[in-house]
């Protein structure tokens, strides 16, 4: 006998078809007039009503595409330390650094192609100023392939909330 | 010609096209009411993006079907191919000829028509396109002719899952052609006429069929969803193990033509269910709608429709409450209970008809109904009792069973 394989015990008198089906029928009818759970999506978004099965909302630690963070002055938050071309497992983030004239080191060219990143979160992970985000965010869709190239500008401008990596309430991932 | 025939043909000519428009507009409302009721009962909402509620989705399917390509599969036997949705389609909406769906309207008219010449028509035109007296008899042999139309597309389409398709779907109705006609056979005692009109007739001044020939109707309802291949006799298509059955290789407008058909049987099937079982358009407790007029026409007819959109609403029903039935299954069901059910039934109902009317004398068609709805009530519990002690068919858990316990008797060798 294989592991987990629940074995029922069919009562005999219930091998009935007359009664089963009527029993059936009896039940989708029921379900004709319960609460529809379709979400109507464009229209109600993730955080929409309650659909009968509890409100649905989307997870904190859902890694969807990326935001760079910016200080006060508007200006990334990212040092070009290269820590996260470094650790990228898809190769993904292109970061030329340059030195402004105080000798801080700030990047050049900061880009990250979203169609091959693998959405793992190393880069936010591995970030020593907290510049780089994953993002909670799936609405992606654009008419071009190159497009999915994020810029430093366009990374700069998303303002979607950032990935919490994982859940405060539960640490540990228990 | 004379201008009565004229009037006759102008007044069929008006039914036939009212009829067809009904029918084909009906039949593309009923995908949309199919879809809307699956998704109720799956706590859906089902196609509302089209129009108000959805409403102009059949037009919009319709529409993605005669712009698609149509597929030729190689080796197809083009002819057959071509011809195949065409044999299933055209049966499926002739079959409605035949059906009463209202009370005689009262038509009145004589008037001359340019070079056509006078057209005259008096007293009351039967709201049937076609008052043929061999009745069901017309409908049975037509609706199995649909047989012709499926096994040609399997056959044609020179796929493995298209032959098995055509292939169950001609075992399928063929073998429950048989239980089917077999059930008809009370309602001919009954009613003594084959002619829809007369059964109609006899059931108004009666009680409807159902209540006298319960296990006549049971019967020809069960029949009648293997003969559409309706689930849970859907063994022709069983996308779960013939992918699309016998319209696989089908797209397009052709892949529509079978769809129409298959709505097209669903609707004949119910108003056949209403009208052999269900008083057709009589209105019960009342006999005003027997008297003819404009009124009684709409009202009686409206009648009829309601009774036809609740047998099509239970024929969806079905669909969506009960699994397919395995082959072997769909078989002994067929051969093994059905026609010895209704065969039996025959008989009963003989022996009691003869014994209401020769023995007993009763000639009131209510009080000889109420005699037979006492005897169906009693057939009905002992069938159902049998059926439901599962005897006849078995249930996997009783059958595993027995298969066991003929394996401990068995001597090990």
């Amino acid at each position: 006998m294989a592991i987990g394989v629940k074995i029922l015990k069919r009562p005999e008198r219930e091998v009935s078809y007359v009664r089963a089906t009527l029993k059936g029928m009896a039940l989708t009818f029921k379900h004709m007039f319960e609460k529809k759970v379709t979400m109507q999506y464009p229209e109600e978004k993730s955080t929409g009503s309650d659909h009968g099965m509890g409100q649905w909302t989307i997870s904190p630690r859902w890694r969807g595409t990326h935001r760079m963070l910016t200080d006060e002055q508007g200006r990334s938050k990212c040092v070009a330390c290269g820590l996260c071309p470094q650790i990228c497992p898809a190769n993904c983030i292109k970061l030329v650094p340059g030195e402004d004239e105080r000798g801080d080191r700030y990047p050049l060219i900061y880009e990250i192609d979203e169609f091959r990143c693998v959405f793992c979160g190393y880069c936010q992970e591995v970030c020593p100023e907290e510049a780089i985000h994953v993002g909670v965010h799936y609405e992606n869709a654009e008419y071009s392939r190159d497009r999915f190239v994020y810029d430093l500008e366009r990374l700069s401008s998303q303002t979607h909330a950032v990935s919490t990596l994982w859940d405060p309430t539960d640490p540990k991932g228990e | 010609m004379t201008p009565e025939t004229k009037g006759f043909l102008l007044l069929s000519v008006i039914k036939m096209l009212a009829v067809f428009t009904v029918i084909l507009v009906g039949v593309a409302l009923l995908t949309l009411m199919e879809r809307k009721v699956s998704a109720w009962m799956q706590n859906r909402r089902g196609p509302n993006r089209v129009g108000p509620a959805g409403l102009l989705q059949p037009a919009a399917d319709g529409l993605k079907n005669i712009l698609k390509e149509e597929t030729f599969p190689a080796m197809a036997n083009r002819g057959l191919f071509l011809l195949a949705p065409a044999i299933s389609f055209i049966p499926a909406l002739l079959l409605f000829a035949v059906i009463p769906f209202g009370a005689p309207l009262p038509v009145d008219f004589d008037f001359t028509l340019g070079p056509l010449g006078r057209f005259i028509h008096h007293g009351f035109m039967p709201m049937v396109v076609a008052d043929l007296p061999i009745g069901f008899l017309f409908v049975l042999a037509i609706s199995s002719m649909g047989v012709y139309g499926i096994a040609l597309a399997g056959w044609s389409s020179n796929s493995k899952y298209a032959l098995l398709g055509g292939l169950r779907a001609s075992a399928q109705m063929v073998s429950y052609e048989v239980a089917m006609g077999l059930s008809l056979i009370p309602v001919l005692l009954m009613s003594g006429s084959v002619s829809l009109s007369a059964i109609i007739r006899d059931q108004q001044m009666g009680l409807w069929y159902v209540l006298p020939l319960f296990l006549s109707f049971f019967i020809f309802l069960i029949a009648g969803f293997a003969e559409t291949n309706r689930l849970p006799f859907d063994m022709p298509e069983a996308e779960s193990e013939l992918i699309a059955g016998y319209h696989t290789e089908y797209s397009a407008m052709k892949f529509s033509f079978f769809f129409i058909a298959e709505y097209s049987n669903v609707v004949t099937v119910c108003a056949m269910v209403t009208t052999l079982f269900f008083g057709g358009w009589d209105i019960p407790f009342t006999h005003w709608d027997e008297a003819g007029g404009v009124l009684q026409t709409v009202a009686t007819a409206a009648f009829f429709f309601a009774k036809v959109m609740f047998w099509i609403f239970f024929v969806m029903w079905i669909r969506w409450t009960l699994p397919r039935f395995r082959y072997d299954q769909l078989m002994a069901l067929g051969w093994k209970v059905l026609m010895p059910l209704a065969l039996a039934y025959i008989m009963v109902v003989c022996v009691a008809i003869y014994l209401i009317r020769r023995v007993f004398g009763i000639t009131d068609p209510i009080y000889e109904g109420l005699a037979l709805f006492g005897l169906s009530l009693v057939v009905a519990f002992l069938v159902f009792g049998l059926l439901d002690s599962g005897i006849f068919i078995k249930g996997s858990a009783r059958q595993r069973r027995t298969l066991n316990a003929r394996a401990r008797r068995a001597p090990v060798t």
